[in-house]
């Protein structure tokens, strides 16, 4: 039984359809890279699966007693956040807002919760440091974590390196890995197709014809093979 | 040094002073706490173009006739502002541009309205105290102070309990979201209180000054704390003690109370500026 299922999805805004026919399953443990131009409707799959944008027609199904809400969200910095007074543990403890329901405080269980995301990414001295004033990678860690304390089961990464300089790139890339390895499944949009090769398991490419298959598959595929030339083969750090 | 102690002390045994300053204190109190949710949101203006339209609809009930100009003005601002939040995002005319829009617009209505059907003898002094705040706060009726007084301790009330998810749907709506947060009812409720605090306020500092007690507290605390909750309480603290300042001021001095408070919270900005800047300084 998947994860995640869509089927048929047809997305777009009002007459505007985005994206066709969109048929894909998430199992759990998977690592899925989606990727494709801009505009082709990648951030607005993420936001359909995330319930924020209801599809033109077709599907979503949560299956294995997944609800949409146990979803961790990675999304992408706000102009907004960039000078936001709030303190690492502030922002960590945000992402148990979901288990609160109406109760207005975070109980004993939910700050432990954030405390043991943030010593597993590394930023539990940088607690009561305010987020502004921490590095991009650090700042992604801080969300990771926060993402971290609404599921034990499905992350959704959008863009989650844009930003960052390329050292911190590949020291994000192998936490997400790593985060994958103990069992979280990865959905993560992307644009670097280098790394969505090196890491992931399946892809899924939004274009005028949609892929969505094993990385292996996705190699010899026209759209693949497409993408690849078009990359022009300049990723020399990448190993495949 | 003496004299003025004295003088606070002649001054205190009139109960329309200790009035004065209890609501005044209060309504500083409550503007402040949203404040900082509001600022951060890139919501600073709203404060002005609501009390526009406390303004315009306070001129509407004079017109009317009405015993009690409350009836009116509450929804009518509540319904602007839950206008102003809730189409903030998808409206067809921004954020921006629908605050000015509705912000002149009422203004201009009103004045219009108070110019036409007036039949007070002193119709630029009306006008001028309802923009720049009325001598009123100094005769205050018990009743009214009540009033005031219950209301401020709903909305510091809704703010505790809420605090957690005002601050979520604050940082980031869209993660709030996702997490089956009702980040639209919360963005309501904000709404709603920001319009009852400018009501209240309306007393105090005028049409005009109101934006300066939600925004300058909460500037003010940022340029020194670095988390959300310190710049929240330090944000409540500040404007509670610039608005002692302020109405003790201005009546040892006989200055207008409304710009009087502006005024210390300006001057308490600058001072948070600098430490801010200081301190800056030497963590860098």
């Amino acid at each position: 039984m998947p994860q995640l299922t869509c089927q048929d999805l047809t997305l777009g805004y009002d007459a505007n359809v985005i994206v066709r026919n969109l048929s894909f399953s998430v199992n759990e443990g998977d690592y899925l890279c989606i990727v494709g131009e801009n505009g082709s409707g990648k951030s607005t799959l993420m936001k359909a699966i995330l319930g924020l944008h209801t599809p033109i027609s077709g599907k979503i199904l949560a299956g294995d007693g997944m609800k949409a809400n146990k979803i961790g969200y990675l999304p992408q910095q706000t102009s907004l956040q960039k000078d936001f007074p709030a303190s690492v543990r502030e922002i960590v403890l945000s992402g148990c807002q979901g288990r609160c329901g109406m109760r207005p405080f975070y109980n004993k269980t939910e700050k432990q919760l954030a405390a043991d995301n943030m010593e597993r990414m590394g930023i539990a001295d940088l607690a009561m440091r305010c987020y502004r004033e921490l590095s991009g990678g650090q700042q992604q860690r801080v969300l990771l974590a926060r993402a971290l304390c609404a599921t034990q089961k499905i992350l959704l990464l959008d863009e989650p390196v844009s930003g960052l300089d390329p050292k911190v790139t590949a020291e994000m890339y192998q936490l997400i890995a790593s985060l994958n390895q103990e069992g979280i499944t990865i959905i993560m949009i992307s644009h670097d197709i280098a790394a969505a090769i090196k890491y992931a398991t399946r892809i899924l490419h939004i274009d005028e014809k949609i892929f969505f298959g094993t990385k292996d598959d996705y190699l010899k595929s026209e759209a693949g093979r497409h993408f690849m030339l078009r990359e022009g083969g300049g990723n020399n750090d990448c190993d495949f | 040094m003496i004299a003025i102690f004295e003088k606070i002390n002649l001054y205190m045994q009139y109960p329309f002073v200790w009035y004065a300053l209890v609501v005044g204190i209060l309504i500083a109190l409550c503007s402040s706490l949203l404040g900082v949710s509001l600022v951060l949101k890139r919501f600073s203006y709203i404060g002005d173009g609501l009390s526009h339209v406390a303004f315009g609809a306070t001129a509407v009930a004079a017109v009317l006739n009405l015993t009690d100009q409350m009836v009116l003005i509450f929804p009518v601002t509540i319904c602007c502002a839950v206008l102003l939040l809730k189409t903030g995002q998808t409206a067809k005319i921004k954020g921006d541009a629908a605050i000015a829009m509705i912000s002149v617009g009422t203004l201009a209505f009103g004045y219009l309205l108070m110019n036409l059907f007036s039949t007070s003898t002193n119709l630029s002094g009306d006008v001028c105290s309802t923009l720049f705040g009325s001598t009123s706060i100094l005769t205050l009726t018990k009743a009214e102070v009540w009033v005031c007084a219950i209301l401020s301790v709903v909305v510091v009330a809704v703010f505790i309990l809420f605090y957690n998810k005002i601050f979520d749907v604050t940082f980031d709506e869209s993660f709030a979201f996702a997490v089956g947060t009702k980040v639209n009812a919360y963005n309501l409720l904000i709404a709603v209180i920001t319009a009852v605090i400018i009501v209240l306020a309306m007393n105090l500092v005028g049409s005009l000054l109101i934006s300066a007690l939600i925004i300058f507290p909460a500037l003010s605390a940022m340029r020194v704390f670095r988390s959300f909750k310190a710049v929240t309480v330090c944000a409540a603290v500040l404007s509670v003690l610039c608005a002692l300042f302020g109405i003790l001021i201005s009546i040892l001095a006989g200055t207008p109370v409304g710009s009087t408070i502006v005024a210390v919270d300006v001057l308490a900005f600058a001072i948070f500026s600098c430490v801010g800047f200081l301190v800056g300084g030497v963590r860098k």
